[in-house]
């Protein structure tokens, strides 16, 4: 049992790549890139996860990585065919331009 | 200083560097790229954590089908760089810019806890009696196929469904 890196730090990273994902989602404008920063902050809770896993030496953790690593393939594929058909309609990925459904 | 946290060190920060790049490039392609590059950060820091299998499934799944996939679709819908230039300074962006640091803050202040009583990273697991190495393939496939046996039946329901949804949603319709 060797504690080169406290658990603290493992936790730290994934609080700002979370954060980091969560600007991009708020700031981005082209939809692919919004999904990108939604794989970031998916990718920084898997961290968390994987990191408790080690520490406490319970495996449910990785067993939940799995899932939801499978979860976001699915997610992937089926948000990638809805920003499919918008482009065929509209002709753009820029999400501000989809504004038909406003009042 | 040892090596395995100077690997820690130089991977966290690229890895947080590629993240920056991805969010705020505006090419797509080179976010696409720097998200590949993110996700071998990350698969680095699951095998400093003793994650083997999750570190190579994260290369196989994330870097290998998903960004195959987005880099695809950035490469059918042929979007060039984000050129359209009105809206630099608005609202939402600097409201963005401002509270995103703040949840960084919060998120911060829940997750710097005193390690005390931490012993490090467990090495040796005892499932069902038998002593496996932490995050070997073997424990992995001991606890998936024994405790969480109905979740993963249910995930393949979940692939099936999210094929199907993907073709309907993505073919042409011919009339």
């Amino acid at each position: 049992m060797y504690q080169e890196i406290p658990l603290n730090y493992y936790l730290i990273l994934s609080a700002i790549l979370f954060s980091i994902g969560t600007i991009g989602v708020l700031t981005r404008r082209n939809a692919i890139v919004i999904f990108m920063s939604i794989e970031l902050m998916l990718n920084s809770v898997n961290l968390t996860l994987v990191a408790f896993a080690s520490f406490m030496g319970d495996t449910a953790g990785q067993i939940f990585v799995f899932f939801v690593m499978a979860v976001a393939a699915a997610e992937a594929a089926v948000g990638l065919a809805i920003i499919l058909a918008l482009f065929r309609k509209k002709k753009t990925v820029y999400v501000d331009k989809f504004n038909i459904l406003k009042w | 200083m040892s090596v395995t946290f100077i690997f820690f060190a130089i991977t966290a920060i690229l890895a947080i560097a590629s993240g920056i790049i991805t969010i705020s490039s505006k090419n797509p392609v080179v976010s696409a790229i720097s998200l590949i590059f993110h996700f071998f950060m990350l698969a680095g820091l699951y095998l400093t954590l003793q994650a083997q299998f999750i570190a190579v499934i994260q290369i196989l799944v994330y870097a290998g089908a998903i960004m195959v996939l987005v880099v695809f679709v950035i490469m059918l819908l042929n979007i060039g760089k984000e050129n359209y230039r009105e809206e630099i300074y608005s609202f939402r962006k600097a409201a963005a810019l401002l509270l995103g640091p703040v949840l960084a803050l919060l998120l911060l202040s829940i997750f710097m806890v005193n390690p005390s009583s931490d012993n490090g990273i467990v090495e040796t697991i005892n499932y069902n009696g038998i002593n496996y190495t932490a995050g070997s393939v073997e424990l992995i496939a001991d606890v998936l196929y024994t405790d969480y046996l109905f979740p993963f039946e249910a995930i393949a329901i979940l692939l099936i469904a999210a094929i199907l949804g993907a073709v309907v949603l993505a073919k042409r319709n011919l009339h």
